[in-house]
C-alpha cells in the first residue's frame, strides 16, 4: 500500500516533472539543476564498471527527483569517460569542475585514476565520491582539508578480510601475492603485508604482472617452488583470467583468494570452467539477499533498463549497489549543508546521521578521521556460477 | 620444472612476436618503409576471427581465411593511402600517418567490437599435455612452428626465386628495377599485405591463450618493433631469431629474477645489444648511395 501510494506519487512527480519542462524555457531550467559528475571507464577493459556504476547512480538520483530534488532543484547527473587512463581522468575532472561547476563527482573502478584525482578534488574544494576504486591512498590521502569520501571497499581493510579468510577457510601457512604491477597491485601489497605480519604470517613470495601478459606460468611457478599454500590476487578482470588459465595449465590446484577484480567483467568466460574456484570479496549481491530494499531496487533497475532480466545482468553488483547509495549518501549531504558550496558539503557528510542503504543501515557513516562509509564488517566473499555472482556460505 | 616451463612460455610468446616482426621486415626489405600499425592488424585478425568464428559461427578455416584476406586488406589501405603518397613526396610522415592508422582502428574497433574482452575458444587451447612436468597446450607448440615455417617460407622465396628476387630489387634501385620491368607499386603493396596478414595471423594465435579485446595489440606491436631491430629489419631469420631471444629472455628474467625485473632487464639488454651491434644481430650495414 505504501509502496503503491509511493509509486503513484512518484509517477505523478515524474509526469509533472515532464510537463514542466515541455512549459518552462529550457535555458532557465537548465540554471535550475544542481549537477553532479562521474569520471569512470566508460570504455575500454572495464567499461561494464562504468555501466553498473551509472545504473547505480541514476537509480538513485530518480528517486531523489521523484521526492522533489535537492534544496529545492532538480538534480542531474554528468558522466565522462576516463578511458581507464589517469591523465584522461584528470581532464575531465577539471572540465567537471570548473566548466560544468558540478556540486560533487563521484568516481570510476581504476585507482590508478582515482588517485590522480584527488589532490585536485582537494584543491578545487569540491567532494569527489569514490564508488569502485579501492586504494586506500584515496580517502586516507593525507590532505589537511580532505574532500574524498568512498562508499566502497578500502584495500587495507579488504587484506586483512582476505588474510583472514585465507587462514579461516584454508588454515594457510605461507600464502603468496600475485598482484598486477600498478599502484592497485602496490596498494593491496602494503596492506596484504601488513595484515600478514599482524597475524605473524609469513608469505612465500611477491609475483607482479602486467594486464597484456599472456603467460603467467613463470611467476606462478616461482609462487609454487617457494611453498605457497594459498594465493592472494589483486587484478582486473582479464588479468585475473589469465592467472586462473595459467594455473590450470600448470595443474597447480591452489586455493586462490581475490580482491575483487573478478567481478569486473566476463570472468566466467575469459577464466572457463576454473573461473568458479577463486573466492573474491565483493560489499554487495544481489543474489542470497533477502533484504526489501534490495527486491525493490532490483525491481526499480529492471524498469529503467529493460536489458536488466536477471541476476546475471546485474553483475558487478558492487558498483550498482555502492554507487546507489553513494549518490543517496551525497544527496544526504547536500541537504544537510543547505547549500551546494563544496566546504558546507563537506560538512554535511560529517552531519548524515542514519541513512537505511541498499548495502547496509548507516548510522554516522563519515566522521572527520574516517572518510569510508564501509569497513570489512560490510564485506561477503562470493564465487562466479555461471554469469551469476553468488555468496559464499560460511 | 621452472626452466622447462619457462623455456616453453619463451618460445611460444618469442615466435609471436617474431611473427609480427616479420610484417615489418617484409615493407622494409622492399620498400625501406614499415607499417606502424602492426599490432592494430594483429587486434584486426585476433576480432575479426572471433566475430566470424564465436558470433557468427562460421567454420573456422573459413573464418580465419576470411579475417586474414581483410588483414591484408587493410594493409593495402595503409600503403595506398598513407605511405605511398608521403614516400612519393620523399617525405617522412607516413611513418606518423601509420602510427595513427593503428589508434583510429584500434579506436573503430573500441565501438563497433565492443568493450569488453572476450574469449575465444579452441580446442588446442583446452587440455594441456605434459612435456617435462609442465603443462602446455598444442598450440604453444603449434605457434612457433608457424613461425619458424613462415620465416623460412620467406627467406627462401625472397632470396631464392625469380619473384622474390624482383622484390628485392625494388627497394636496391626502384628506378633501375621499373626499367627492367618489374611493376615496382604492385611489389609494395603486396608487401604490406602479407605484412598485415602476418600480424593477422599472430592475432589469431594469440587469442585462445589470451583473450580478444580492442588494445591488444598495442604493446605487441611495440615488442615486436623492438624484436624487428634487433634481429635486424632485413634479416627473416635475423628477425624470427631475436623475437625467439626477446621471449626467452622475457619468461627467463621472469622466472628467475621475478617479474618485477621483466621490463627493465629486457630493454636494457636491447639497448645493450644494439649498443654493441647497432644493425642488429643479423643485419647489415645499410649502405647509402649517393
Amino acid at each position: 500500500m505504501v509502496l503503491e501510494m509511493r509509486l503513484l506519487s512518484r509517477r505523478l512527480l515524474l509526469a509533472g516533472a515532464a510537463a514542466a519542462s515541455l512549459t518552462v524555457a529550457l535555458p532557465a531550467q537548465a540554471q535550475e539543476t544542481i549537477k553532479l559528475g562521474l569520471v569512470a571507464a566508460m570504455s575500454g577493459q572495464s567499461a561494464k564498471s562504468g555501466e553498473a556504476i551509472v545504473r547505480g547512480l541514476s537509480l538513485a538520483l530518480d528517486e531523489i527527483n521523484a521526492k522533489g530534488g535537492l534544496l529545492g532543484k532538480k538534480v542531474e547527473l554528468l558522466v565522462r569517460d576516463d578511458e581507464s587512463n589517469p591523465a584522461k581522468g584528470v581532464i575531465a575532472a577539471r572540465e567537471l569542475v570548473q566548466r560544468e561547476k558540478v556540486v560533487a563527482f563521484f568516481g570510476g573502478l581504476d585507482t590508478p585514476v582515482s588517485i590522480a584525482i584527488v589532490p585536485f578534488a582537494n584543491q578545487s574544494k569540491v567532494p569527489f565520491m569514490g564508488v569502485w576504486a579501492a586504494g586506500t591512498p584515496i580517502t586516507r590521502n593525507g590532505a589537511a582539508e580532505n574532500y574524498v569520501f568512498r562508499v566502497s571497499a578500502v584495500d587495507e581493510l579488504v587484506d586483512v578480510a582476505l588474510v583472514d579468510y585465507a587462514v579461516k577457510k584454508y588454515a594457510a601457512k605461507k600464502p603468496g601475492m600475485i598482484l598486477i604491477n600498478n599502484p592497485w597491485g602496490e596498494s593491496n601489497e602494503k596492506g596484504l603485508k601488513a595484515a600478514l605480519a599482524a597475524k605473524s604470517l609469513p608469505f612465500s613470495g611477491v609475483e607482479k604482472f602486467e594486464t597484456s601478459d599472456i603467460d603467467l606460468v613463470p611467476q606462478l611457478t616461482r609462487l609454487k617452488e617457494s611453498g605457497a599454500d594459498a594465493l592472494f590476487m589483486v587484478a582486473n578482470v582479464a588479468p585475473s583470467a589469465q592467472v586462473v588459465k595459467s594455473l590450470d595449465r600448470m595443474g597447480w590446484n591452489v586455493p586462490l583468494i581475490s580482491h575483487w577484480g573478478p567481478s569486473g567483467g566476463r570472468f566466467s568466460e575469459l577464466a572457463g570452467a576454473s573461473a568458479a574456484k577463486v573466492h573474491f570479496i565483493q560489499t554487495f549481491s544481489f543474489s542470497g539477499n533477502s533484504s526489501p530494499k534490495a527486491a525493490a531496487v532490483l525491481d526499480g533497475l529492471k524498469k529503467k533498463y529493460p536489458e536488466i532480466k536477471g541476476l546475471g545482468d546485474v553483475t558487478p553488483a558492487v558498483g550498482i549497489a555502492n554507487a546507489y547509495d553513494a549518490m543517496h549518501l551525497v544527496g544526504a549531504a547536500i541537504a544537510k549543508a543547505g547549500s551546494t558550496e563544496g566546504q558546507k558539503v563537506r560538512e554535511g557528510f560529517y552531519a548524515i546521521d542514519k541513512y537505511d542503504g541498499l548495502i547496509k543501515s548507516y548510522d554516522k557513516p563519515f566522521t572527520k578521521d574516517n572518510h569510508d562509509a564501509l569497513s570489512s564488517s560490510d564485506y561477503i566473499f562470493t564465487y562466479f556460477k555461471g554469469d551469476e555472482i553468488l555468496p559464499l556460505m560460511n | 620444472m621452472l626452466i622447462t616451463s619457462a623455456i616453453i612460455s619463451g618460445l611460444g610468446l618469442g615466435s609471436m612476436y617474431g611473427l609480427i616482426a616479420l610484417g615489418f621486415h617484409v615493407t622494409y626489405v622492399v620498400s625501406n618503409t614499415v607499417n606502424f600499425a602492426q599490432g592494430s592488424a594483429m587486434m584486426l585478425g585476433a576480432v575479426l576471427g572471433y566475430t566470424f568464428h564465436v558470433r557468427l559461427g562460421w567454420p573456422l578455416p573459413f573464418a580465419a581465411g576470411t579475417a586474414l584476406t581483410l588483414c591484408a586488406l587493410f594493409g593495402l589501405i595503409v600503403e595506398r593511402a598513407l605511405v605511398r603518397p608521403f614516400v612519393e613526396r620523399g617525405s617522412n610522415a607516413w611513418l606518423m600517418a601509420t602510427v595513427a592508422a593503428g589508434i583510429v582502428l584500434d579506436n573503430a574497433m573500441l565501438f563497433t567490437f565492443g568493450k569488453e574482452p572476450r574469449s575465444f575458444p579452441s580446442v588446442l587451447a583446452d587440455k594441456p599435455i605434459q612435456i617435462f612436468g609442465a603443462g602446455v597446450y598444442p598450440l604453444q607448440l603449434i605457434i612457433p612452428v608457424v613461425g619458424i615455417a613462415i620465416a623460412v617460407v620467406l627467406h627462401l622465396g625472397l632470396n631464392h626465386t625469380r619473384r622474390g628476387k624482383s622484390l628485392l630489387a625494388v627497394v636496391q634501385n626502384p628506378d633501375a628495377a621499373r626499367l627492367m620491368g618489374i611493376n615496382v607499386k604492385s611489389v609494395v603493396a603486396v608487401s604490406f599485405a602479407i605484412s598485415t596478414a602476418l600480424a593477422g595471423l599472430a592475432g589469431l594465435l594469440i587469442a585462445p591463450l589470451f583473450n580478444v579485446n580492442s588494445d591488444m595489440g598495442t604493446l605487441f606491436g611495440i615488442k615486436a618493433f623492438a624484436v624487428a631491430i634487433l634481429g635486424g629489419m632485413g634479416s627473416a631469420s635475423g628477425v624470427v631469431l631475436a623475437g625467439l631471444a626477446y621471449g626467452l629472455i622475457e619468461a627467463m628474467v621472469t622466472a628467475y629474477l621475478g617479474s618485477v625485473y621483466t621490463q627493465i632487464v629486457v630493454f636494457t639488454i636491447v639497448i645493450l645489444a644494439l649498443a654493441v651491434m647497432p644493425n642488429g644481430l643479423f643485419g647489415r650495414a645499410a649502405v647509402n648511395k649517393v
